[in-house]
């Protein structure tokens, strides 16, 4: 025991003293008072200029004002889901289930339903997200073979009052500018629908 | 007499209503000058019909704060006494500018206006008596609290404010020695000489020493940063840990009023005062010959355009201190004053002293 003690090195770290110079107190604080006052006369030199919309480029303050200001994202953030779009307006999703399978939260509820296109044979009767449950693991993206689900609409601000304004319906995931509550539904094509009493609204004929 | 009542009472009206607002004006300025170091914003979003002013109104916003709040009396305080603390911190910061000369003498028709609202010959005594009564305020707010964290925190409070007074008077000794006045008024006009023709002989000069241990003894008088021990309410239980709403909200007022006096006084004692340099009465005396008359008016706006600019650079020196250093220990801070401010100020005493003999100067 003694002998272990006696050959540990021990590597004694002094506090180290003041020099002369640094115990004078005053050339330290007009050091300190250096720095401060170019940090105040810096920014206000800048703020006055953004004033007269002059340099604009430079930033007076490290401030990001949250809500009239965003943050930028790097590209791959992954934000709220959207639901990608052809060109008549109905969604690209064939209901092939990959997501649903593969969400490790079971957020994500699909009906699929017959579509008139023998190409295309499925689509979402219904397609929600629960964004309570969601861990935005981004697996939906990854395995979906049609491009059909992102998570790229930047939208951070989620909040709701109840879980059930969490759930997004496809309305909501078509259109990533909807918020609940949902007053009108623009989609012609047959979906279930909550501003239909949850049943199904729309027809194929009425999309063509 | 009634002429003189009148005369005296708009000049305590402009003193009260200029220092008043200076003080509302500090929150905004603490508040924005601190953003500007730390490379922040500042408080900018109280409005009002849309306009911002630069975040302005949040002084408003914070008196409308402060009034509104319930006013909490704790249970078995001193109810007299906890109401009178804060009173008393405001009074006798307020009742100070009385003394101070804002400017040099006015002449309206034929009449002569000292603008000073009290012209007391030992004005500094008066101002010292008065500042020192200040610590009233503190010790009977953490008295009166029922509180034992209030009482420590008013106990440290006081032992700091009466340790720095001490060598905030030896350190004035000197300037009285040199210009052999305590009428403030007097003071400043006996800064008006030149040395050597081109010098304005203030006190930064005759008494350079002097000026830095009254700093630094005034800003610990202050309780303002990095002497702010009683009051880091954040940190440590301070002496008005139990007063609210607009009470406590007069304690923080007397903080901005007391940077004031002390902003006011190094201008009387060290810069000059209503002094400018090179002015004179009838215009102003350039060292190399030229002259610029100056009406009446105008030179006495001039002096009072100097003074308060004086005052206002102080101020930001004060605050841009404050957002500069750290704060002292409790040992550090009576150390420093005790064993280091104390034995300057003295030494600063005794070679003005020997000085003025040498110089043949002194009083017979």
């Amino acid at each position: 025991m003694t002998e272990r003690s006696a050959t540990r090195s021990v590597k004694i770290v002094r506090r180290p003293e003041l020099t002369f110079w640094e115990k004078l107190y005053v050339p330290q604080i007009l050091c300190g008072l250096r720095i401060t006052t170019t940090h105040f006369f810096r920014n206000l030199l800048i703020h006055t200029a953004h004033r007269l919309g002059l340099l604009k480029l430079l930033r007076a303050g490290v401030t990001i004002q949250y809500p009239d200001e965003l943050r930028p994202l790097m590209s791959r953030y992954r934000s709220r889901h959207r639901l990608t779009v052809r060109e008549d307006g109905t969604p690209r999703c064939v209901g092939c289930m990959l997501c649903e399978t593969v969400c490790p939260a079971r957020c994500i509820t699909i009906v699929p339903g017959e579509h008139p296109d023998p190409n295309v044979e499925k689509y979402p009767v219904r397609f929600d997200i629960d964004l309570g449950v969601c861990v935005y693991c981004g697996y939906c993206v990854e395995v979906c073979p049609e491009d059909a689900i992102r998570m790229d609409t930047g939208i951070l601000d989620l909040s709701a009052y109840s879980r059930e304004a969490m759930r997004l319906d496809i309305h909501e995931l078509m259109d990533p500018k909807l918020r609940k509550p949902l007053d009108t539904c623009k989609l012609d094509f047959p979906h279930l629908c909550a501003q239909h009493e949850g049943g199904m609204k729309g027809s194929w004929k009425s999309a063509q | 007499m009634l002429e003189v009542l009148i005369i005296k009472s708009v000049l305590a009206a402009i003193v009260l209503f200029a220092v008043l607002n200076l003080a509302g004006f500090h929150t905004w300025v603490e508040r924005k000058q601190s953003a500007l170091i730390q490379d922040r914003i500042g408080a900018n979003r109280a409005t009002i019909f849309g306009f911002k002013m630069l975040g302005m109104f949040h002084g408003i916003a914070d008196v409308i704060k402060m009034f509104t709040k319930e006013d909490i009396v704790p249970q078995g305080a001193d109810r007299t006494l906890h109401a009178l603390a804060p009173f008393f911190s405001v009074f006798f910061a307020l009742v100070t500018f009385a003394a101070i000369p804002f400017g040099d003498r006015l002449v309206l028709g034929d009449r002569v206006i000292e603008l000073q609202v009290a012209d007391i010959n030992a004005a500094l005594l008066y101002v010292f008596a008065m500042l020192s009564l200040g610590v009233y305020g503190v010790i009977l707010g953490g008295f009166a609290s029922h509180n034992n964290f209030a009482i420590l925190g008013g106990l440290r409070a006081t032992a700091q404010m009466i340790s720095y007074e001490i060598a905030l008077g030896v350190a004035i000794i000197g300037v009285v020695m040199v210009y052999r006045t305590m009428d403030l008024s007097e003071l400043v006009r006996a800064q008006g000489q030149l040395v050597g023709g081109w010098l304005p002989l203030w006190g930064i000069v005759t008494q350079p020493v002097a000026f830095f241990v009254f700093l630094t003894a005034a800003l610990a008088e202050t309780k303002r940063l990095p002497f702010d021990l009683p009051e880091g309410e954040s940190e440590i239980v301070g002496y008005f840990v139990e007063y609210s709403g607009m009470k406590f909200g007069m304690f923080f007022l007397a903080d901005f009023l007391e940077t004031i006096v002390v902003a006011s006084l190094a201008t009387t004692l060290f810069f000059g005062g209503w002094q400018v340099p090179y002015l004179l009465p009838d215009g102003f005396h350039f060292p190399w010959g030229a002259v610029l008359a100056v009406p009446n008016w105008l030179y006495a706006l001039l002096g009072v355009a100097s003074f308060s600019i004086k005052g206002l650079t102080f101020c930001f020196i004060f605050m841009q201190l404050r957002w500069t250093l750290p704060r002292f220990r409790y040992d550090q801070l009576m150390n420093l004053g005790w064993k280091g401010l104390f034995p300057i100020a003295v030494g600063n005493v005794v070679v003005t002293a020997v000085v003025l003999v040498l110089l043949g100067d002194a009083p017979r």
